[in-house]
């Protein structure tokens, strides 16, 4: 237990050294740090949201709308594939729980079954998206003849699961842009479960700004207004004409508008959208420019409409509605409102980000101010110093030379963990600085449970250098069954963990590792170096 | 040098004689822990509830009744105001309206909140746990801590022997019954991070109980004919001061945390503090007797030495 190689000797240096080399950023400042040259590892630690302040956003995607779009698509293509081919039906309806889940339709004549059948089955299209595994490619939808003339159409659980992923991918895309505008550093946004996604932000000085950027769809589309009857008629109980409805502005009052339900140009042409004044009043307002078919499109539209007013409308409330002067030709215009320029300036960030696939809500926010993280790692530090400083000379007083032996294991397993931590570029919480608190307590167990058992063995009169040896590999079972427990209690933690609580398990587990590295492999061989000085000692300083 | 022996190294307690009044104590603190949770409750946080937590500092000592009462206007519901830390600091929770399915009245609550303290306080931190999202944590909580009992039961068997790993397994519940016992007693916020607390309770109360039963196993391979009682009784004398020396460093380390480590890992650490003290009484007065009651292996001889 007690000879050391000097290729053994090397090898634990070397790896000290290596601790050292990753852990030594943490000690520089920012400048020298990025000074560096490029073979050495820069990277510090990377302190959690709680210790160096921002927000963590945990959004669900309403992916059940896109289904309801897709399913709304669908009956509108039954409709006409039916019309198309001359046969009668009845009863088209989205059928399920919150209609949801498929199409139903009746065919009037059952001589036209057979028609109908092939017809519907042409409606399905291979999943996209999907993995080419089989040969068999998969249909998006699933045409079942439930009763007698009534078919039922379903989109089959890949379908809906392609969806969902796509619905949740391009939200994150879209998220991305969105948060990459608010001109903060290094954003995490990252998808969670089925339809969640994470957005965590740090030091951000405003995270009700952020929220309002990620609550909103944003989707922009331009309606002619439909003056054959007041909006104000139709709230109160009057039928909209048919390709019309009520939607009212986001002012307080609202005011009731009736536009053509058919858009003149959708926002999914724009391609830019800024911020400007309006000339006359300095007001602020958004200025957009519309890609090329957008653009004509537009053109069309206001030359075909001059003189009537058109509604602005996003997320299903009207911004404005301005009366159509002359032909706009250029493919870009401007919306004014009731703006601040903060406002304008969101507006803007929005509509160049693009509309959101489906709706999101918040499901859990954590916001820490940067104060409070501050104070965090400064009470952090202390801890660590004061538990650090106590533990030391705890042992020193306990076990004398041997607790010195135990203190430069515990040193450098705490270089150990620092240097794992940044080389993982793993995230310091405030609970992962409890862990490394923890770990100073508790990775001197393994020197304890050596010298303990060392003191035993010269208890039983046991020649110091037999003692030592004895005490090493009796106590090797025990320490590695006793820190097995542990790292599955950590290993549990991670699994359990969000953000904070995942820091701590990871340094809890670091922490263990190395200390018992630290303990068993670093104490020894300073104990066999002592030995070879000393030759052979009467008795040990333990 | 002499060195300090805060148990020296011929010790000889009767501890396993003490065994019945142990057992005694233990159930009797199991069960009142039960009361004390069937009867109070958990004073469950956000995590688990839902809801929202907004702390704020202001410059001079607030006025409670007074910061009650203009929050009161905003009427946001079922709220709680209390000084955390510092006289000039102050958490405020606001609970869940019932029925609620996402995290839409939060947010506008904190939206006033912000609003109406804005002029005097600085906004700490928030946070906002919406019922979905609590209702898992619950969920993944609870199997978080069976999974970790299960991992230690099949571990210890699979190192041991089957009496070992119930003798440990039983403390260990031991363990986390008083732990929620003293919360459920003393009405503590249980949130999150002292269910990471319980789990690391659960990983030290392990260590400490492996580290008697790995001595009680070499024991009974070197004593073959030794009356269990004596057996088990040189077992936890012989690791006593092992087990003592290392309670002491990890509760300096843990004071130190408490005292300094500031306001926001106190229950934690509180927690922890707690869990260390059961979790060393329980592998002396839990485990080892255990192993009197279940009876274990006797005969070790095909068993390999390690």
């Amino acid at each position: 237990m007690l000879h050391f190689s000097n290729f053994k000797i090397t090898g634990i240096v070397l790896l000290l050294m290596l601790g050292l080399l990753f852990a030594l950023p943490n000690f520089m400042r920012e400048e020298t740090r990025l000074g560096m040259p490029g073979f050495l590892p820069s990277g510090a630690l990377n302190l959690g949201l709680d210790l160096q302040g921002g927000s963590h956003l945990l959004l669900s995607v309403d992916t059940d709308t896109v289904q309801r779009e897709r399913l709304e698509d669908l009956t509108s293509d039954i409709r006409l594939a039916l019309r198309g081919e001359r046969i009668g039906y009845s009863g088209l309806s989205r059928v399920g729980g919150d209609g949801n889940r498929g199409v139903s339709v009746t065919i009037s004549d059952a001589g036209d079954m057979e028609k109908a059948a092939a017809v519907l089955q042409g409606l399905a299209q291979p999943v996209s998206g999907s993995v080419l595994t089989s040969f068999e490619q998969r249909a998006d939808l699933a045409v079942e003849n439930t009763s007698g003339q009534t078919f039922a159409l379903r989109a089959t659980d890949d379908a809906i699961a392609a969806r969902n992923t796509r619905t949740v991918q391009q939200s994150i895309e879209i998220i991305r842009r969105r948060v990459d505008e608010l001109g903060t550093t290094e954003p995490t946004i990252q998808r969670q479960g089925e339809r969640r996604i994470l957005v965590q932000v740090p030091g951000l000085d405003n995270p009700e700004r952020l929220k309002a950027l990620l609550g909103q769809t944003a989707k922009l589309n331009f309606h002619l207004v439909d003056q054959t009857v007041s909006g104000y008629a139709v709230a109160e109980g009057k039928r909209p004409p048919a390709g019309s409805r009520l939607i009212y502005t986001d002012t307080e009052p609202a005011v009731p508008y009736v536009i053509r339900r058919r858009a003149m140009v959708s926002g999914e042409r724009l391609v830019d959208a800024s911020v400007g004044f309006d000339p006359q009043t300095n007001a602020p307002e958004v200025n957009f420019r519309f890609d090329t078919l957008g653009g004509r499109k537009f053109g069309e539209v206001t030359q075909a409409n001059v003189g009537r007013p058109f509604a602005i409308v996003l997320d299903d409330k009207v911004i404005s509605a301005p009366i159509i002067q002359t032909a706009i030709l250029g493919g870009s215009g401007r919306i004014t409102g009731n703006f601040s320029v903060e406002e304008a300036n969101d507006l803007a960030i929005l509509l160049r980000a693009g509309a959101l696939p489906a709706p999101m809500s918040i499901l859990e926010e954590r916001t820490v101010g940067p104060g409070l993280g501050a104070d965090s790692v400064a009470a952090g530090r202390i801890a660590l110093i004061v538990g650090f400083l106590a533990v030391i000379g705890f042992m020193v007083v306990s076990y004398s030379l041997f607790g010195v032996f135990a203190n430069v294991a515990l040193i450098a397993n705490l270089l150990l963990i620092m240097a794992v931590l940044s080389g993982l570029q793993a995230t310091l919480t405030l609970p992962g600085i409890a862990g490394i608190v923890l770990t100073v307590g508790m990775a001197v167990d393994a020197n304890v449970l050596i010298f303990e058992r060392i003191r035993e063995e010269l208890a039983a009169g046991k020649n110091p250098i037999i003692a030592i040896d004895l005490g090493y590999s009796r106590a090797l079972s025990t320490i590695f069954d006793a820190n097995v427990t542990t790292l599955l209690a950590a290993i549990i933690l991670f699994q359990l963990g969000s953000g904070p609580i995942r820091g701590f398990a990871v340094t809890l587990a670091i922490g263990i590792v190395t200390s018992v590295f630290t303990a068993f492999v670093l104490t020894r061989l300073l104990v066999s170096l002592w030995l070879r000085r000393k030759g052979k000692p009467e008795a040990l300083p333990i | 040098m002499r060195t300090l022996k805060l148990v020296p190294v011929e010790t000889s307690i009767g501890f396993i004689r003490y065994r019945f009044i142990a057992m005694l104590v233990s159930s009797i603190l199991v069960i009142a822990s039960m009361a004390a949770f069937l009867a109070n409750g958990l004073n469950f946080g956000i995590d688990f509830r839902g809801g929202t937590l907004i702390e704020a500092s202001a410059e001079s000592p607030v006025d409670l009744a007074g910061l009650r009462g203009r929050l009161g206007a905003l009427d946001l519901g079922d709220l709680q105001i209390q000084e955390f830390g510092k006289d000039t600091d102050v958490l405020i929770r606001i609970a869940e309206k019932t029925g609620a399915t996402d995290a839409s009245n939060d947010l506008s609550a904190v939206e006033r909140v912000r609003g109406e303290l804005a002029r005097d306080f600085e906004i700490r931190r928030v946070e906002i746990v919406g019922p979905q999202v609590s209702a898992e944590l619950i969920q993944t909580g609870v199997l978080a801590v069976l999974a970790a009992i299960a991992s230690m039961l099949i571990y210890i068997w699979f190192r041991f022997e089957w009496q070992f790993s119930v003798g440990a397994v039983l403390a260990l519940v031991h363990d986390v019954a008083l732990t929620i016992g003293l919360f459920a007693l003393l009405q503590l916020d249980f949130n999150l991070s002292i269910l990471a607390a319980v789990l690391t309770i659960v990983g030290y109360s392990m260590n400490d109980t492996v580290v008697v039963y790995d001595r009680v196993r070499e024991n009974l391979r070197k004593y073959k004919k030794m009356d269990l009682a004596e057996l088990l009784n040189i077992a936890i004398n012989e690791t006593l001061s092992r087990t003592v020396m290392t309670s002491v460093t990890t509760m300096l380390a843990l004071l130190a945390l408490y005292i300094l480590g500031g306001e926001v890992i106190r229950g934690f650490t509180f927690a922890m503090i707690w869990g260390v003290i059961i979790g060393t009484y329980s592998s002396i007065f839990v485990a080892s007797p255990l192993l009197m009651l279940l009876g274990v292996k006797r005969d070790w001889s095909g068993a390999q030495v390690e």
